[in-house]
């Protein structure tokens, strides 16, 4: 079977989830190809053909994925999909946009977020925000599939694929890229960190959220929040970790003055490690936490942030 | 200008779900349902539009058994004029209420279709996406502010990184996140009014749409459970469990 996998990426190189996507459309069938479709993109192809499992890599150039309208991009994949038995994208951003409006272009049905392959047409998927997992099986003589990158171990590199150029399909004029207000941050990006420091409601305060940043900073860590930390307008969205935000799983998540509402335990339960810091022993977030401790974040963090600044 | 506006019925978001012991789906007789979250955000936004003068009608649509009826009401109870509801006892999955509210419409031509992003039953994440690409309209998904004007729509958007502004032609279909706006409550007089609002019961076979699941649900399983730890007393124990014992930093 022949597995179309359409890559994101930032023209330079495709997003990092492109290699736990191709890792995935590897337990569907066995002929992987990537799509990566944008405007001066060639380098971008040349970081997909080095991933490990991929036969081929094609390269769709136009003005008009410049900025990956849906609009845009899903005509191009759909012309491109009658030739496979699948469709797979990571679900993030992009994915979410993207994907379903292909699938309905198809008249096909999509399984969204699988979390894990049980055969070519049969998909493991959280529902319920992760407190149920459904199997389901797709009838669909084309499956669209969106994956969470953190439930499949990244392809490695090495590869060396060839690249095909293909022509795009120009653009339909139905919407059009205004700008973006992206976060700038020197620190690693949520989804693909090692470790991940998270702050709730108990830092009281944007201003409050430096302690947290010291000691991301001190340990190499993202930095993230819970939707109640966000929504209080003390980080911007993206750092949003939940059912409806951002789904992590380093080997080591800090979860600090976060009581850990169902929708935030979600997006991080997956994580090898759970750390817990919170002022109110009875926490749902200490039932998930590996290691726990009672007590004042202002107190506490500064005093980790020093502990491991020490070694 | 008409808005459409899409409600879910679903179970409330602070019932904890129960698994069927036999494993074919989630526990719903005696549980608590109300309106799918974003689609509260969507009947607003809705709303909103019309106390500006920027939409004439609102217009709430649901698809499922009669006890949507009750959902709709809820959509009535908050202001939308009048109410749809596509009555079956079927399984409605998003395909299928992509092509039920295309039916739709077709038939009342609206200006914007407002959804929410995802409901909190399937996380499908997909219906609002399916729809404008039946339409062949443009869709704003993960709405965090809307801006309508002069036969465009601009949405700023949520996306992984921060925030993207794009720039729609319309009609248009919207999805919404959660911080573009904060639900009211309907008020008792409204909830009173809401029960003269009328709403249409259609069939899907008035309406021409073949409502097959495309996905065939095998189990439905509890995720593996995650055992509560230990609590540390001190910042060092902490450190020298997570250095000796976890080895993650």
């Amino acid at each position: 079977m022949a597995i179309l996998v359409v890559a994101a990426h930032d023209g330079k190189k495709v997003r990092a989830n492109v290699a736990n996507a191709v890792a995935a459309a590897g337990q569907m069938g066995s002929d992987v190809t990537v799509l990566v479709a944008g405007s001066n993109c060639g380098e971008a192809a040349k970081s997909a053909a080095a991933i490990a499992g991929v036969a081929k890599v094609l390269q769709a150039e136009d003005a008009a994925y410049a900025n990956w309208l849906a609009e845009d991009i899903a005509p191009l994949v759909v012309k491109l999909a009658r030739g496979y038995s699948h469709v797979v994208m990571a679900a993030d951003s992009v994915g979410k946009n993207v994907s379903p409006r292909v699938a309905a272009l198809l008249d096909v049905g999509q399984v969204s977020e699988a979390i894990k392959v049980v055969s070519p047409d049969t998909f493991v998927r959280p529902i319920y925000a992760g407190n149920a997992m459904a199997t389901v099986q797709s009838a669909d003589k084309i499956k669209v599939v969106t994956i969470r990158p953190t439930n499949f171990k990244a392809a490695a590199g090495g590869g060396s694929a060839p690249v095909e150029q293909i022509g795009g399909e120009g653009a339909k004029g139905l919407s059009s890229y205004v700008g973006a207000e992206l976060s700038k941050s020197e620190r690693p990006e949520l989804t693909s960190a090692k470790i991940v420091v998270s702050g709730g409601r108990g830092l009281a305060s944007g201003e409050n959220f430096k302690i947290l940043e010291k000691l991301a900073d001190t340990l190499g860590a993202g930095l993230g929040a819970s939707r109640a930390a966000v929504d209080a307008g003390y980080v911007p969205n993206d750092y949003q970790v939940g059912q409806t935000g951002k789904v992590v799983a380093p080997d080591l998540y800090i979860a600090i003055g976060i009581s850990g509402a169902i929708q935030h335990l979600a997006g991080m339960k997956d994580s090898k490690t759970i750390v817990a810091i919170n002022k109110d022993e009875e926490a749902p977030i200490f039932q998930v936490a590996d290691y726990g401790i009672v007590g004042d974040l202002f107190q506490i963090v500064p005093e980790l942030t020093a502990a491991v600044e020490k070694k | 200008m008409k808005v459409l506006v899409a409600v879910k019925r679903v179970i409330d978001y602070n019932v904890k779900i129960r698994v069927k012991a036999d494993n074919t789906g989630v526990e719903t007789a005696n549980v608590k349902m109300s309106m799918n979250p974003f689609d509260e955000i969507a009947v607003e936004e809705a709303l909103r539009m019309k106390e500006k003068g920027l939409a004439t009608e609102v217009i709430a649509f649901s698809a499922g058994p009669a006890q949507c009826q009750e959902t709709i009401r809820t959509a009535l109870a908050m202001g939308a004029d009048r109410g749809v509801l596509v009555q079956t006892d079927a399984e409605l999955q998003p395909l299928a209420v992509a092509k039920l509210l295309k039916a739709v419409v077709d038939k009342e031509q609206p200006g914007l279709v407002i959804v929410g992003k995802q409901a909190i039953d399937d996380d499908s994440n997909a219906t609002g996406q399916m729809l404008a690409a039946l339409l062949g309209w443009s869709q704003g998904t993960f709405a965090n502010k809307l801006n309508v004007a002069d036969g465009s729509v601009e949405v700023k958007r949520e996306v992984d990184g921060g925030l993207e502004n794009i720039k729609l032609k319309m009609p248009a279909v919207i999805t919404t996140d959660l911080r573009l706006n904060e639900p009211r409550y309907a008020s008792l007089p409204n909830i009173m009014k809401a029960k003269k609002k009328p709403i249409d019961v259609l069939a899907p076979d008035a309406l021409g749409v073949d409502v097959t699941p495309r996905l065939k649900t095998l189990k439905v399983e509890e995720p593996p459970k995650r055992k509560a730890g230990i609590k540390v007393k001190t910042v060092a124990e902490l450190v020298d469990k997570l250095r000796n014992e976890a080895g993650v930093i």
